[in-house]
């Protein structure tokens, strides 16, 4: 087996529900062996809570939606409302690279594993905090989950349509704020690789999600513009939208941003007698009369699949694909050769379909190596090969529920 | 970062809005200049044969190329990562196209929001979406591609990181396709296993999207020390005294009938008293923010989210920069992006030795 990118590095990982988790998982497809932190008493939301698992989940084993955002990590258990169990967490990190959690501000440091606790152990360990604004300011306490960060953050907004109310996304904002994370975690250890130096890092899951409009904070900076929602519409193209098709509920979309490209579409079209409107005649106008526009090629589309519109859009050079559903992705021949899903055999869920990493590298493939942890599966071996504590002293502090 | 942008046309970004006062002009964009600040910017015409050597001449000195250009254009100019790393094994390329490098739909051209809705998340957020709304509709803005550059990113410091080790470069296929399934990796997991999406719970979510005089919130509870909270910014109302809310699960169960009442409290309040006395009270919740609501506000303020910034067209003003703060390793916000060609004489000229006559040669020629 090649390397890859992340062999050796060990994260010692506070994080859960599902911004956290997201971060230390691509670091896990990348090689980093991610050593998960959990307790009985308060177990991942990702876990009991996750609003997709339906109310009222009861086995922490059970939830497919921790088993996804959990692959390839191991997972300890720690009640570090005691003092034994915060100094075991201490000696975890003193032989790991970078530390990982997403509490409130604070809290890691009321724990007694604060980042100066923790660089005293570990000098150059890169320790790495997600909340929801961020540790500094003087909303720092606040909580927020990822519908939060997309309405905070500016993006619910400016999704939807303009005649109706504004489109808070759901869990994506989490799995956002956890790229962000785990591409500043890969500088820092960049970094450090480097110097020798580590660090902390303080990410606002909010503004994760500010810096995705940048384009419409400046417009409001420089012209005092205040953008609102648009669906489908685009400032210069049009066409520029989804189309019915034959199905029910099937739709292609068609972006078209030259004249060339619109020539080639009207060929497609068989160049039907309402294209020499003049209403039509050039860009500007077709996307000043684009609602028209939209409804005479819908009128078009109607009598095709989306793949049908699709290929022969494609042959002539014309921007279309289907607006896929879940189901259809998994059916799609190219997603199939570019292997986007594996499987995974859970203990307990069974056989279990999941995404594989989002990247290709030439050299040294990400991977999926093992499906999610039960909880508390990897106590031995974290507490007894990992930090060597002798058995009976590991008994003995299971004894007095160091490890609930 | 060396920026290459073709003569005389430069990035097409450099035509897009918004625009300095409404202005259009290439140097006005601020769509472009968010996305290419502390950046170099070069002309060259890789069409020619001398701009290809001058590239590659580049590329012997550069870490790291990133493209975005259709799989087989780069290998027709003899410019593809094979042919590079000849020249220079430590050389990463990362190469980012709507449907990556192989696959049926390699050679399928699609703009934003054909990937968006390629990629079946803008039908998940249909899920979501008013119930009269008539179509799947994509994110906002350019929102698809952030993910993909973010994804990206992401892919080449983890090969960056990885040649410290090895000395060797490598190639990396991002698809933006890919990269915006992964910002919905659980939802779309759920259809890979023959299950409905998540949103079939949502009507168990207590608070959500909620309307106010003047805007709305959003709230999301992750536990019974939020849902008191809730009550106790709600004043403790007499309908949620009842006994059954006592045990969490039925807070669930009866969250459409409990929805009602927050709707009816919430239309009378506003919304910035409202995200801070729920906090305080520990409730979860947030604004639903417009920009100008982000550009005022004190939080992103004393974080710093806003630098000041000076264009030699646009003059001072104030842009987002990042959402993480190193400790050590603070971003460096102090260059503006390049105006066309800006850097040329530094970067042919200083750092690839041609003289100023050759230069100028190569300016009338078409080729910088």
């Amino acid at each position: 087996m090649s390397r890859l990118p992340l062999d050796g590095i060990r994260i010692t990982d506070f994080t859960w529900a599902w911004a956290g988790p997201y971060a230390t998982l691509l670091l896990a497809f990348m090689g980093a062996e991610v050593i998960k932190i959990e307790t009985n008493k308060r177990p991942d939301h990702a876990r009991l809570r996750a609003l997709a698992t339906g109310p009222g989940a009861k086995d922490p084993d059970l939830s497919p939606i921790f088993n996804d955002l959990n692959l390839n990590k191991v997972a300890i258990t720690l009640d570090l409302t005691q003092p034994k169990a915060v100094a075991l967490a201490k000696r975890l990190v003193s032989i790991s690279d970078v530390v990982a959690e997403n509490f409130r501000p604070r809290v890691m440091d009321r724990l007694g594993l604060g980042y100066n606790a923790l660089k005293e152990v570990k000098p150059d360990i890169v320790m790495l905090s997600s909340s929801s604004v961020g540790a500094v300011g003087p909303e720092s306490k606040y909580a927020g989950y990822a519908p939060i960060f997309a309405a905070h953050g500016g993006l619910a907004h400016l999704t939807g349509y303009p005649e109706t109310r504004p489109v808070p996304l759901m869990g994506s904002s989490d799995l956002r704020s956890a790229a962000t994370t785990a591409f500043a975690i890969l500088i820092a250890l960049y970094h450090r690789a480097r110097t020798g130096e580590g660090q902390r890092i303080d990410l606002s899951s909010v503004e994760t999600i500010s810096v995705l409009i940048g384009d419409a904070l400046l417009d409001y900076i420089m012209n005092g513009r205040v953008p609102i929602r648009k669906g489908n519409r685009d400032e210069i193209m049009a066409p520029h939208n989804c189309y019915p098709c034959q199905g029910e509920d099937k739709w292609v979309s068609i972006a078209i941003a030259t004249e060339e490209e619109w020539q080639s579409f009207c060929d497609v079209m068989g160049n039907p007698p309402w294209i020499r409107d003049e209403k039509f005649s050039d860009a500007y106008r077709r996307w000043q009369n684009q609602e028209e526009l939209d409804r005479l090629i819908g009128d078009w589309t109607i009598n095709y699949t989306h793949h049908e519109v699709t290929e022969r859009l494609q042959q002539a050079g014309v921007a279309a694909i289907p607006s896929f559903d879940g189901t259809e992705l998994f059916q799609d021949p190219h997603l199939k050769e570019r292997g986007f899903a594996t499987e995974v055999t859970h203990p307990k869920i069974g056989k279990r379909i999941v995404l594989a990493p989002p990247w290709k590298f030439s050299d040294t493939p990400a991977q999926i190596s093992r499906r999610g942890p039960l909880l508390g599966e990897h106590n031995e071996y974290v507490f007894g090969d990992l930090l060597g504590i002798p058995k009976a002293e590991i008994a003995q502090m299971e004894e007095e529920g160091v490890f609930y | 970062m060396i920026k290459i942008e073709p003569p005389q046309v430069g990035d097409e970004a450099r035509r897009r809005e918004p625009f300095l006062n409404d202005v259009p002009h290439p140097e006005r964009s601020a769509f472009f200049f968010y996305l290419n600040t502390s950046k170099l910017g070069i002309t060259l015409n890789v069409s020619t044969a001398t701009g290809r050597k001058i590239f590659q001449e580049l590329v012997r000195e550069s870490d790291i190329v990133v493209e975005d250009n259709p799989p087989q254009a780069m290998k027709e100019l003899g410019l593809d990562y094979e042919s590079l790393a000849g020249k220079n094994p430590r050389l990463i390329m990362t190469s980012i196209t709507p449907f990556g490098q192989y696959g049926p739909y390699r050679d399928y051209k699609a703009y934003h929001l054909n990937t968006y809705h390629g990629s079946g998340v803008a039908k998940i957020l249909a899920s979501i979406l008013p119930e009269d709304t008539p179509m799947p509709t994509k994110g906002p803005g350019f929102l698809g591609d952030y993910d993909c550059g973010l994804n990206a990113a992401i892919a080449t410091m983890a090969a960056l990181y990885n040649r410290l080790f090895t000395g060797r470069g490598q190639h990396v296929d991002i698809s933006k396709q890919e990269s915006l399934i992964a910002t919905e990796r659980i939802e779309i997991d759920m259809f890979g296993n023959n299950e409905r999406g998540s949103t079939v719970w949502l009507q168990y979510m207590v608070g959500g999207l909620q309307r106010c005089k003047d805007g709305y919130v959003m709230i999301t509870l992750g536990g019974k020390h939020h849902w008191e909270g809730l009550i106790k910014l709600l004043g403790n109302p007499d309908w949620a005294q009842d006994e059954k809310y006592e045990e969490e699960i039925n807070t669930y169960i009866h969250a459409q009938e409990i929805n009602k009442h927050i709707a009816e409290w919430m239309i009378n309040q506003s919304k910035e008293e409202v995200y801070h006395r729920a906090q305080a009270l520990n409730c979860p919740i947030g604004m639903v923010n417009t920009v100008e609501d982000l550009v005022a506000s004190e939080q992103l303020q004393v974080r710093g989210f806003f630098a000041e910034v000076e264009h030699p067209e646009m003059g001072k003003f104030k842009c987002p920069t990042a959402s993480y703060r190193f400790s050590k390793t603070p971003l460096r916000f102090e260059l503006s992006a390049p105006l066309l060609g800006e850097h040329n004489e530094e970067v042919f000229g200083k750092r690839l030795g041609y003289t100023p006559e050759e230069l100028t040669h190569m300016r009338g020629a078409g080729i910088i």
